[in-house]
């Protein structure tokens, strides 16, 4: 499994996920700066997200949708704070309108991703905060809604610790 | 581990703030910690544990009740509170469905990595 570690800190409403991968950190990198790749992994299943807009420099905005089963298209936005390529990358994420444009009474949260080196390849932390419990729960809902946690099942697996690594 | 995707998305918004609020002190963290043995604790006694005032010991159990984390009966002049499980482990639902999120987008990261591997036509560096 790839994922190392796992912290969440319900007082300060903060996860933080370290997972290794075998490739560099060039590599782990693309995974972020090439939209066509991000697209591959950041949507839920049956929920695959196109990247119109995408740019990793600070103060740069990016803007996808997801395509759902239903025919249904959820927007979400990124707004890049800091960008020091290929070893962090620290972003806003919201929902919005169906016109991309950031809606202020959607929730957001703040992603911190860091890469480094480790001897046989690079090790990806996610640190996400959320700006209330409020928030955090309501951007639960609404993943709910958007059918984010649509494979219950498959996550189960991931947890079981039996998906293909 | 369980993901109880329902329990969590049932809690409103206000009650999570309350939820959270109260796990965010370390004697209300350590007043649960005692009352989550399955049995009822006198406030009177628990106060004793503290180097504070009765009266502030018994604030710190009210915003307890307030958020369902304990639940409070009187007894004559006695107080008594009893920790309730099912309240934390809402509260911990909510994270851990966020690291659902996280667990299934570093799964499909691994299968992008590995087609890859498998198929030297993708430009690797």
């Amino acid at each position: 499994m790839t994922v190392t570690d796992v912290r969440k800190d319900p007082e300060a409403l903060t996860m933080s996920i370290t997972s290794e991968f075998p490739v560099s950190v060039e590599r782990t990198w693309e995974l972020w700066a090439d939209p066509r790749q991000l697209e591959r992994w950041w949507g839920p299943p049956g929920y695959p997200a196109t990247f119109v807009e995408h740019d990793l420099t600070p103060g740069a905005r990016c803007r996808y949708y997801m395509t759902g089963p239903d025919g249904d298209s959820p927007w979400g936005w990124w707004e890049i704070l800091a960008a020091e390529a290929p070893r962090r990358l620290e972003l806003r994420d919201g929902f919005s309108g169906d016109d991309g444009e950031p809606n202020p009474d959607m929730p957001e949260m703040t992603m911190v991703l860091t890469i480094e080196a480790t001897d046989d390849g690079s090790r990806m932390t996610v640190v996400t905060s959320f700006p209330s419990a409020e928030v955090m729960a309501q951007l639960l809902e609404m993943g709910m809604e958007e059918g984010m946690l649509a494979a219950a099942s498959q996550i189960d697996d991931v947890l079981a610790g039996t998906a293909a690594g | 581990m369980v993901v109880d995707i329902g329990a969590a998305t049932e809690l409103a918004g206000e009650e999570v703030d309350r939820l959270f609020h109260a796990l965010a002190d370390a004697t209300r963290r350590d007043i649960l910690r005692a009352t989550l043995d399955g049995t009822e604790h006198n406030v009177s006694t628990l106060a004793r544990r503290y180097p504070m005032s009765f009266a502030a010991v018994q604030k710190h159990v009210a915003v307890l009740t307030s958020a369902g984390l304990v639940t409070k009966e009187r007894r004559g002049r006695e107080q008594l509170v009893r920790g309730n499980p099912a309240a934390i482990e809402r509260a911990r639902g909510l994270l851990d469905e966020y690291e659902a999120v996280w667990r299934g987008r570093i799964d499909r990261i691994g299968d992008l990595l590995a087609d890859e591997t498998t198929e030297p036509e993708g430009a690797d560096r």
